[in-house]
Parts: structure tokens; C-alpha cells; sequence
């Protein structure tokens, strides 16, 4: 099993979830995340003081998923969340040691 | 009406009391379109206060102090309403020294339904008080601006208390109180026109708030971490609801529905837009952006501006002095507060300071008694250096002097008192938390309840 860990730009929500949904993923946790990587940031003026506001909003995706599905799904979010401009995001994979259901006690693949 | 009379006075040679009937009725009608004009004006008054300058300056500030921000000006609606009506009152408008008035009207004695013809000839001396109350009340919460974000509730209160009675109780007597030394229409030695409180309210506010900047310090953070407005969006709904209940201020200062109120309703709502072109436009070349936050402060700039001058102005100088305004107050805010590096939170200083007696200062070039032909000494006379009278600068610049005086004066030695009574900042750990915990044991927003 791996973890998915997606970072993506907010507005790109609704298509990421979408495509997930479109190739049988139906189990994830979303967060409103802030941060930055090479964006840096933009400038804000209020009555002539500037601010550096360096970390941006941004939606975090976590799902964990079967080893053999990794390629499909990482595939499904980098088509859905790219916009080809500086602030995309990123997406890091986890091995996964074990996943349980907690309603069952389902274990492994199963339980994802 | 005269048909009704017509009925009840059946004899044609009871031709002089049918005349007085006539006389009274036609008196007693301008007293109900002027008395309803004032009470509406007085509401107005208030409405700037609260929520006015409350949201203004409620979504100016971060989220922690938002409420402290708030109750900075709603106290001022409790307040100073109890001191005006044991002293304030009289201490204004009854008729004493040139600096202060006597105790004629204390406790309101004698303040009712009949008119006080040196003030208001038509309306109630009832509204007349209520009316000024209003101006009373915005005057100290516009200098909360200044010590937001760091000023003890308790210092707040007694501050506030002895300010009105030191400071502003004696300028208003001097610019408006009967025998006042600035007072050009009721006898003063030194001829001034402020029409609604350029130098009453607004300068007197303004210089007061560089002085508690300067006394309480910058805040914790200022100007290396970013303090962000919290809510650009109240901070507009304030701003609008100023504008608004500017009407009254200024064009209720007519004391009457009269044509001047209407003059000065139009210079009012011209200076307010031009200030705000004037403001954001600066910004748009300085900086590259026009923002939300540079029109609403333009606009307020203007409205300061316009004060004293609008009974006494046309709509092109209206225009004129809105759009200096906006320049003079933009230059003030983000340059020279930026070179002197002082913390005046919501630039009470830079706006209402600045804009007052720019706005003073100007009344003296464009007052014409084409707009306003109240006698002065019995006749109409020049007003202004449009009129002719170049000399009105000098009269109105002794007056700017004289309110910068009390105001930085007056300001500093209070300030002194509180802080002996009851130190006047917070420490740095409730400054730290925020005013709204610290001070006062609840949140503005609690979005998980």
C-alpha cells in the first residue's frame, strides 16, 4: 500500500476530486494547508506599508491507495491539478505498513 | 390650515387675531420640518460612531483586538453621554468665559422645548443638546485609532472622561459656545469659521492621537512583523456608514432644513468623492495598485476636510479641497509616518490631524457669503479670500494653532495622570494575546461554536 500525499493550488479542488472519483477512488481526507516552495509569495501595500506574504493557501489531499494502483491515480492528480504555472504544487509517496478498517477490522488492500 | 381657521374664526373684523393664528401656524410648521430634520440629523450623528467608526476601525485592527477596537467606540456612546448631560452641556453652550462656559445648564436645568434663540431660533433646545451630544461622543472615540491594539480599558475610560472635560468641552465653548473666543457669529475676539468642527473635532481628535502614539510607544512587532487589516470588509461597511452619516454632521450643522443644510449636504458628498479619486489615484501612481483600503481613507479624508468648510463653500471648491485632501492625508500616511517611523494604529493622526487643518486652513480661502449670509455684527461682510478678505487665513490659522495647543497640551498632561492612577499600557503578554481576551474575557469570533 501507499500514501499520497498531494499538495495542489485550492481552485483545482473540484477537478482533482472528480478525477479521482472518475477512476474508482472513493476514499480520501482533504486539508486547507498553507505554504510555499519556490512561489514565493506575493506583496501586499496597506496605506504604503509593505508585507511579504510568503505563505499561500493551499488544499492537501491524503489517500492511501494499492501499490499496483499508484501509477494511475498519481497520473489522474497531476493531469487534473496542472496548470503548467510556478505554484502547482507537489505530490510524495509512502510506503504504507498497514491500514485497518476500524467498523470491521478489514486489514490490508481491503481495508483502503 | 386656513380654512380651518376661516371656520373657527367667524368675524371678519377679528382680522388681528386671525392674523397672529396665521403667524403662529406658519411658525409652528418651520419648527416641525426643522426639528424633524434635526432629530434626524442627531441619529445620524450617532450612526457614525456606532457603527461607523466602529467597523472602520473594528476591521482595521487584527482579530484578537477586533472587539476592544469596537467597544472603543461604543463606551463613547455610554460615556460621554452621562458626562454631557451632568456638565458637558453647559459647559459648552451656556455662556461663561471666552475659554469655558459657566454651569448655567447643568444637569440639562432649563434645557427643554423651548427654542434657544443665540443657537437655533426654530428647533427645541431639547434637540439643539441632543444634537451636540452626538459630536460630543464621535470626537473621543476618532482618537482610538491612535492606542488601539495597546491601551488598558481602564486608562481608556478615565482618559477619555478627562479629555472631554479639558479639552474638548472648552473648544467646542470657544468655537461655538456663546461670547467663545473663536466664535465669529456670537461675539468672539478672534473671527473663525468652522462650520461642523474642523477644529473641534477633528483637529483636536487628530493632534490628541499623535500624542498617545507618541506616549504609549509602538506596538509590539511595528513596523518589522506584519499587523494586516483583519477584515477590509467591515473596514468598507464603516467607512460607507461615515459617509452617510456625514449628512447629518456637516448639513445638519445648518441647525435648520434650510438651503444652506443643502449646500452643505452637496459639499459634503462632492468633497467625499473627489478626496477618494484623489487618494486612490496617488496610490495607483505610487504604488502600482488602487485598493479598497486607499479609497475608504480617501473618502474619510475628504469628509474630514470638507467639515469646517461646508456651510460656507461652493461645489467647485467643494471638489477642490476633497481632492487635496486625499493627496495632503495620502503623503501623510504612508511618507511621513514611514520617515518618523511613529505607530498611530489606524492613522487617527495622519487623517482627521492632517485633514482638519488642511480643511481649516482652506475654509478661510473659499468661504463666500454667497453660500452663507448669517450676519456677522448685524450686516453681511467678506468671508473668505474669495470674498476678499485675504486676512481670514491668519484668523483661521490662530485657530488650528489654538486647538494644536490644547489638544497636545491638554493630551499629554492626561495622559501623565492616567498613567500615575493606572499605568496606561497593557503588558507585553496581554498585548500579546490580544485586547479582546486580555481586557475583556471573549472572542469576536468563535467559528467552532
Amino acid at each position: 500500500m501507499k500514501k499520497i500525499e498531494a499538495i495542489i493550488q485550492p481552485f483545482k479542488l473540484e477537478e482533482v476530486k472528480e478525477a479521482l472519483k472518475n477512476i474508482g477512488i472513493d476514499g480520501m481526507t482533504i486539508s486547507e494547508v498553507r505554504g510555499h516552495g519556490r512561489q514565493k509569495g506575493h506583496k501586499e501595500v496597506y496605506r504604503g506599508q509593505e508585507y511579504n506574504v510568503d505563505l499561500l493557501p493551499k488544499v492537501r489531499f491524503d489517500l492511501v491507495v494499492a501499490t499496483e494502483r499508484l501509477e494511475e491515480v498519481v497520473e489522474a492528480i497531476v493531469t487534473a491539478a496542472r496548470t503548467g504555472k510556478i505554484g502547482d504544487g507537489k505530490i510524495f509517496v509512502y510506503d504504507v505498513a498497514e491500514a485497518i478498517r476500524i467498523r470491521n477490522g478489514d486489514r490490508g488492500d481491503a481495508a483502503v | 390650515m386656513q380654512i380651518e381657521f376661516a371656520l373657527l374664526l367667524p368675524a371678519a373684523d377679528d382680522l388681528p387675531a386671525r392674523l397672529n393664528a396665521l403667524e403662529a401656524a406658519a411658525k409652528n410648521a418651520q419648527s416641525a420640518g426643522d426639528n424633524a430634520w434635526m432629530l434626524t440629523s442627531a441619529a445620524l450623528v450617532l450612526l457614525m460612531t456606532g457603527p461607523g467608526l466602529a467597523l472602520f476601525y473594528g476591521g482595521l485592527v487584527r482579530r484578537k483586538n477586533v472587539l476592544s477596537t469596537v467597544m472603543h467606540s461604543f463606551i463613547m456612546m455610554a460615556l460621554i453621554t452621562v458626562i454631557w448631560a451632568f456638565v458637558g452641556y453647559s459647559l459648552v453652550f451656556s455662556e461663561g468665559t471666552p475659554f469655558i462656559g459657566g454651569l448655567k445648564y447643568a444637569f440639562l436645568n432649563g434645557v427643554g422645548k423651548e427654542p434657544n434663540a443665540d443657537y437655533a431660533a426654530t428647533i427645541p433646545q431639547g434637540t439643539f443638546m441632543i444634537y451636540q451630544l452626538m459630536f460630543a461622543v464621535i470626537t473621543p472615540a476618532l482618537i482610538s485609532g491612535a492606542y488601539a491594539e495597546r491601551l488598558k480599558f481602564s486608562a481608556m475610560a478615565l482618559f477619555t472622561t478627562l479629555w472631554s472635560l479639558a479639552v474638548y468641552f472648552p473648544m467646542a465653548h470657544m468655537v461655538w459656545g456663546k461670547g467663545g473666543l473663536l466664535n465669529a457669529y456670537l461675539g468672539g475676539a478672534i473671527r473663525t469659521f468652522d462650520f461642523a468642527g474642523g477644529t473641534v473635532v477633528h483637529i483636536t481628535s487628530g493632534v490628541s492621537a499623535l500624542v498617545c502614539a507618541l506616549y504609549l510607544g509602538r506596538r509590539k512587532g511595528y513596523p518589522s512583523e506584519p499587523i494586516k487589516p483583519h477584515s477590509m470588509v467591515l473596514s468598507v461597511i464603516g467607512a460607507c456608514l461615515l459617509w452617510v452619516g456625514w449628512f447629518g454632521f456637516n448639513a445638519g450643522s445648518a441647525l435648520a432644513a434650510s438651503g444652506l443644510a443643502t449646500s452643505a449636504f452637496i459639499a459634503t458628498h462632492f468633497a467625499a468623492a473627489a478626496a477618494a479619486l484623489g487618494w486612490m489615484g496617488a496610490e495607483w501612481l505610487h504604488s502600482g495598485k488602487p485598493s479598497m483600503l486607499g479609497g475608504i481613507s480617501g473618502c474619510v479624508a475628504g469628509l474630514v476636510a470638507i467639515t469646517p468648510a461646508s456651510g460656507f463653500v461652493k461645489p467647485m471648491p467643494a471638489l477642490v479641497i476633497g481632492l487635496l485632501a486625499g493627496l495632503f492625508c495620502f503623503w501623510m500616511v504612508t511618507t511621513v509616518k514611514n520617515m518618523f517611523k511613529y505607530d498611530d494604529t489606524l492613522d487617527a493622526f495622519g487623517v482627521h490631524g492632517a485633514g482638519g487643518t488642511l480643511g481649516a486652513l482652506l475654509t478661510g480661502v473659499f468661504a463666500t457669503n454667497l453660500i452663507n449670509d448669517s450676519p456677522i455684527g448685524g450686516k453681511v461682510i467678506p468671508l473668505g479670500l474669495v470674498d476678499g478678505n485675504a486676512g481670514q487665513i491668519l484668523n483661521q490659522a490662530m485657530g488650528v494653532g489654538i486647538a494644536i495647543a490644547l489638544a497636545a497640551v491638554g493630551t499629554f498632561i492626561i495622559l501623565k495622570v492616567c498613567d500615575l492612577i493606572l499605568g496606561v499600557r497593557v503588558s507585553a503578554d496581554d498585548e500579546e494575546q490580544g485586547l479582546d481576551l486580555s481586557q475583556h474575557g471573549e472572542e469576536g469570533y468563535v467559528l467552532e461554536a
